[in-house]
């Protein structure tokens, strides 16, 4: 079976700054795998370029078959990104928010509703504006944008930045059951210990190129959650 | 485009207008921003020009029209404003959303915000200026064209600029000069209306017509690449 990311020598350009330099990666279906590195590394642009938001100038590079040097817009509807930044509008309630994204990618409103469920925002948060939530708040609600879509490739920046201890373990949970409905995560943390314990493995990002670090502690089916 | 791709546009459209008129019913720029400032240039122009009614009762088509065009200008910069804060120009490329529709969608919203703001003028003029239209419906024709016209351009010169740090500046300077012809097509066609001509004024309301088709064309084609490199 093909890979669900496989990148060989891939460069990727921001300006004239190469920010990814020749990165070999490959991810398989169902895996977890964990990008770890310093600041200004490339994690951010290699999922970036998951989600074909950054061009792919050199190399190849796939993601779900589709060549993201060709096409990277074609694999947008297959993926789903959650950066630093959330995505949502301030003068929208959490619920507003939620259903618009779920139903601009094709779900149902039924998908958002089980979302906000499942992140906890069901209750009195639904109505808040996003304005008025805290960090870690809006950290919940774009996750729930992420779930309602259900993509098939998930590309996670920092997931537990912001995030309180039950909330922590609600994203560790969110990935081995994305996992175990069939799909891949890729995620970048710098939060190790926690990071390691949900991955398959690591890929060690440095100075815009890859080098694997082998397999790092698993917890395979399920990740318990207050 | 076929059919299915059509129905697809325009349901991203629906969404997206939709989602900027809840964005306005809460924040209520529109209603506390944009009328307050269309009326204060109605006010300045009265000012600036004479208090004698006369003069402003001449200008009031050229009047009206400036005072749309500064609002408008308002009403992009506000459009795009929320859409380049926070990762969403991103989730927006990310959602699976047709480009075409997202345009469809802006430039409806920017149409209807428009809209409101052009029947205060109305009402302002009417009152300020003394002056009240004989053809009231190619004002409205006209309105609905050029505002149509207005709003297709604002979506693509907003969304050009959403991405340059001088967006504020710039759009102005972009943005203007490309709908000079529908100031002095709608200006013209107001003349018409309120000097009970109508005969030539519907000419014009017919090449506004053939400029929003022109403009929202463009934006059809333009927008994608557009939203890609902002």
């Amino acid at each position: 079976m093909d890979p669900v990311v496989r990148f060989r020598a891939a460069v990727c350009l921001l300006g004239r700054f190469p920010a990814l330099a020749g990165v070999d990666l490959d991810v398989n279906a169902g895996e977890i795998v964990l990008l770890q590195g310093p600041n200004g590394a490339g994690k951010t642009t290699l999922l970036r370029a998951c989600a074909g938001l950054v061009k792919v100038a050199q190399g190849e590079a796939s993601v779900l078959g589709v060549n993201l040097v060709d096409d990277p817009k074609a694999v947008r509807p297959l993926v789903g990104l959650l950066g630093h930044a959330t995505g949502l509008y301030d003068d929208l309630s959490v619920s507003e928010n939620i259903r618009f994204w779920t139903r601009a990618g094709g779900a149902s409103l039924t998908d958002a509703d089980n979302a906000m469920a499942r992140l906890g925002l069901d209750g009195r948060l639904a109505s808040v504006p996003v304005a008025r939530l805290s960090a870690g708040q809006r950290r919940r609600s774009a996750l729930a944008v992420l779930l309602a879509r259900r993509p098939r490739l998930w590309l996670l920046d920092e997931p537990h930045a912001a995030l309180d201890q039950a909330g922590r373990d609600l994203v560790d949970s969110l990935m081995v059951d994305a996992v175990n409905a069939g799909a891949t995560v890729l995620f970048a943390s710098h939060e190790l210990d926690r990071a390691q314990e949900v991955a398959d493995r690591s890929v060690h990002v440095v100075g815009g190129t890859t080098q694997p670090s082998g397999n790092v502690g698993h917890t395979s089916e399920a990740v318990e959650v207050d | 485009m076929t059919n299915t791709t059509l129905r697809s546009v325009i349901s991203d459209a629906r969404l997206v207008a939709g989602k900027d008129l809840r964005l306005e019913w809460r924040s209520r720029v529109t209603l506390n921003q944009l009328l307050p400032f269309a009326l204060l240039v109605l006010v300045l122009f009265a000012f600036a020009l004479d208090p004698d009614r006369s003069v402003l009762k001449d200008a009031t088509p050229g009047l009206f029209w400036l005072a749309v065009l500064f609002s408008t200008l308002l009403a992009i910069q506000r459009a795009f404003a929320v859409e380049t804060v926070d990762g969403i120009i991103d989730a927006l490329r990310i959602s699976g959303l047709d480009p075409a529709g997202i345009f469809l969608g802006k430039a409806a919203g920017i149409a209807l915000h428009l809209l409101v703001v052009e029947a205060a003028l109305l009402v302002g003029v009417t009152v300020m200026y003394g002056a009240s239209p004989s053809g009231l419906l190619l004002v409205v024709a006209t309105s609905i064209a050029a505002t149509a016209g207005l709003a297709a351009a604002g979506a693509v010169y907003g969304v050009l600029a959403a991405g340059l740090r001088v967006r504020d500046t710039l759009l102005p300077i972009l943005w203007l000069p490309v709908v000079a012809p529908l100031l002095i097509g709608a200006t013209q066609a107001f003349g018409s209306a309120y000097e009970k001509s109508s005969g030539a004024g519907w000419r014009w309301c017919g090449l506004l017509g053939a400029f929003a088709v022109l403009y929202t064309a463009i934006g059809f084609v333009a927008f994608e690449p557009l939203l890609e490199e902002s």
